[in-house]
């Protein structure tokens, strides 16, 4: 489990990453998958340009007066009955989540996908304080199972391939079952988990889930599932604690709206999900399900701090995924690479921002700057600029090699000189060239050698082209 | 090469040749001038040119970026036109140079206007001279590779086409995967050398698997890292500038021979 200041290096994860022939095999699928339902699901709705802008929109109103915004839901939500925790630190949060559970003598917590619960570390706490958590959306479980991570934010489990699927449901099913599980297809391991889960859920005392956003002018929470564990999870128990983050408010339903109209459709080529569920204050007496309490736990871990500065625009995201899904760098590697709860070029905008430069400065780096990211974000987040943005900081605060800085300080001095530019590149370039020989290419260059180990050097020409064109004028 | 001198031009261009185009492969600079002579354009070599700052501003140097990037506005601010054989270099000279001088208003007033004179060579030759009268021989079935930065900074994708179209017996059959990065990136291909190979591994697969005999781009950083992994697989593909095929590449040395 994630402790929240721990994260894993990058190089050399990602080395390990490209050396599993599981991970890679699971990988492979990005492409077919949501790439092309993505493209599919744009494709069919004539508006979606419109629709981004109205979603960036919402979300840059909502960012310009983020304080307002959140104390009016505060004050929306205890008018229904809710109550409103303001979490400052993971620590925080992690405790009112505590503190509301063991003072109910909660044993049994059912949990619906929540990417903030992992950048607390919650599942580990709790059940440090015995306290039983069971993952309901079927991606958690497998890795809940496999004692593990996810590794994507919405398809947490998408390095998992079937077998692995069909050896962790063998090794965890089959003790309380006689006569075991069929397990020749995805609906096989679909129809088994939820006869697992179904029990579980009505054994839990609260459920926790997320917020895909939260409704100022109504007080609400509002998740979207495909599997309808999340409806489970939150009408069930007597308690549901809803964990959010602070930047997840947004001033009107039509504001939710308009991000709604954009998350599916960015995220798995849906047009909506298969679940869209408002819940707002606890159970009234007229209602004939839901829980008795209705908590929500705001969290900001660093997030207000980034308010104004040029790394703000990561606050608009609505974590659909896209980013990862088309990065060929997350596709090459997966997620877990990255080390800490949000992988993929989101991962390395938002992670330095809430672990620090120093810890996460490899991830900003983990890009070729290729931008497809920020093409296919529908919150339109300047990916590469924010990537940018953080390798400028790592280079303030020399956390760079010094190799690197040594390197880039010579070259820059002497690309500002162009006549000494001329001469040492004149001379380089005619050395480089010579020894090249007739094969006019370089199988290994001692100072390139990260290039040679896996590509030829091409050889220069040998004349450079202004020195050419200064003699012919 | 012989270049003429054209008397009625239409303007006068600063070729920004590009430190890679300059120090590797003249040729795709030669053609260059060529192609903008040939489309009624007084073409200019500013001497004081060196680069344009991407490794330092994309490693996040700002100072180095700008001391590198002063040149370039101090080479080209005379110039109507500033036109360059690359997307990425286009795309720095066109959308960066102005967030790298926004501390300065001054120098931020010279990045923008120079930033509004600046055109990748194909989308200059195809959007601004309306000019598309390639005379060019290519017999050959090639594939097309397009630089992100080509794409997605400079709205470049549909110009060499058009201007490919018009090359005699060039057949031009398209990458399935033509708006995945070939792993390039500038400096992480050295940072992050074994992504960077895995990335370009499954370019030069989907290459192959084109049938095209000749790859072609509008970047040459591309072009290096393509030819460089084609010529390790012994894949015998050639890698050419589609400067270099537009302007009559029938005698031009491949990247990389194979």
């Amino acid at each position: 489990m994630f402790d929240g200041r721990e994260i894993v290096q990058f190089p050399e994860a990602s080395v390990r990453a490209l050396g599993d022939e599981n991970l890679q095999a699971a990988l492979r699928l990005l492409g077919e998958g949501f790439q092309a339902r993505r493209t599919d699901a744009v494709e069919r709705f004539s508006e979606f340009e419109d629709a981004r802008d109205a979603a960036v929109d919402a979300k840059t109103r909502t960012l310009r007066r983020l304080h307002q915004h959140l104390e009016n839901f505060e004050a929306r939500c205890q008018e229904q009955g809710g109550v409103v925790h303001w979490a400052e630190t993971p620590a925080d949060a992690r405790q009112i989540v505590l503190e509301l559970l063991t003072s109910r003598g909660v044993r049994v917590l059912s949990k619906g996908k929540t990417m903030v619960a992992e950048e607390i570390g919650l599942n580990g706490f709790l059940e440090k304080h015995d306290i039983e958590v069971v993952e309901t959306d079927l991606g958690e479980y497998i890795i809940q199972l496999a004692e593990e991570v996810p590794s994507h934010i919405i398809a947490p489990a998408i390095h998992k391939t079937m077998p692995q699927v069909v050896e962790l449901f063998r090794q965890h099913h089959d003790q309380h079952k006689a006569e075991p599980f069929p397990r020749h297809t995805p609906a096989d391991l679909v129809a088994e988990a939820r006869a697992v889960l179904r029990r579980r859920f009505l054994e839990a005392d609260a459920g926790l889930t997320g917020a895909n956003f939260l409704v100022a002018e109504t007080g609400s929470s509002v998740i979207v599932t495909n599997e309808g564990n999340g409806d489970l999870t939150q009408t069930l128990p007597r308690l549901h604690i809803v964990l959010a983050t602070i930047e997840k408010v947004v001033p009107t339903l039509a504001d939710g709206a308009a991000i709604l109209r954009v998350l599916a459709r960015s995220a798995t080529g849906q047009d909506m999900s298969a679940y869209t569920t408002i819940s707002t204050g606890p159970r009234r007496s007229t209602d004939i399900d839901g829980p008795s309490e209705y908590h929500v736990v705001l969290l900001d871990n660093g997030r207000s701090s980034l308010l104004g500065t040029p790394a703000e625009e990561v606050l608009r995201c609505i974590r659909c995924g896209a980013c990862m899904n088309h990065c060929p760098v997350y596709g090459a590697v997966g997620g877990h690479a990255y080390g800490w709860v949000y992988p993929g070029p989101i991962g390395a905008a938002l992670t330095p921002a809430l672990l620090g430069v120093e810890a996460a400065r490899h991830l900003p780096n983990a890009s070729s700057l290729c931008g497809r990211c920020e093409e296919v974000c529908p919150m339109r987040i300047p990916l590469p600029k924010i990537f940018r943005y953080w390798r400028a900081k790592e280079h303030e605060a020399r956390l760079n090699t010094v190799r690197a800085r040594l390197a880039l300080a010579l070259w820059g001095w002497l690309a500002a000189h162009p006549r000494l530019y001329r001469l040492g590149t004149g001379a380089a370039m005619w050395i480089l060239s010579r020894l090249a020989g007739r094969s006019r290419r370089y199988r290994n260059l001692v100072l390139a050698n990260g290039w040679t180990r896996s590509r030829d050097f091409p050889a220069p020409a040998g004349r450079t082209f202004l020195n050419s064109w200064n003699r012919r004028s | 090469m012989s270049v003429p001198s054209s008397e009625s031009h239409r303007g006068r261009v600063g070729l920004f040749v590009t430190c890679l185009a300059d120090l590797f492969r003249p040729s795709v600079a030669w053609a260059s001038v060529k192609l903008l002579e040939r489309a009624g354009f007084r073409v200019e070599v500013p001497d004081r040119q060196t680069c344009c700052g991407q490794p330092a501003y994309n490693s996040g140097d700002l100072r180095t970026a700008r001391r590198v990037a002063r040149g370039i506005l101090d080479a080209f601010e005379p110039f109507e036109y500033v036109v360059t054989p690359s997307g990425s270099c286009a795309g720095m000279l066109r959308l960066h140079l102005g967030r790298l001088f926004a501390s300065d208003p001054d120098e931020a007033a010279r990045a923008e206007k120079l930033a509004g004179r600046t055109h990748e060579l194909t989308s200059f030759l195809v959007d601004v001279a309306g000019w598309t009268d390639i005379s060019a021989t290519f017999p050959q079935r090639v594939t097309y590779h397009d630089s992100c930065s080509s794409l997605r900074e400079m709205a470049v994708r549909d110009q060499p086409r058009a201007l490919l179209a018009r090359v005699d017996g060039l057949e031009l059959v398209e990458l399935p995967d033509r708006d995945a990065c070939c792993g390039f990136g500038g400096t992480f291909c050295v940072k992050y050398p074994d992504i960077s190979t895995k990335m370009v591994s499954d370019k030069t697969a989907s290459i192959a698997g084109t049938g095209a005999e000749t790859v072609l781009a509008g970047d040459l950083g591309c072009l290096l890292n393509i030819a460089g992994r084609l010529a390790r697989e012994g894949r015998p593909i050639v890698c050419l500038h589609v400067a270099e095929v537009l302007a009559g590449a029938e005698n031009t040395d491949p990247v990389v021979p194979v």
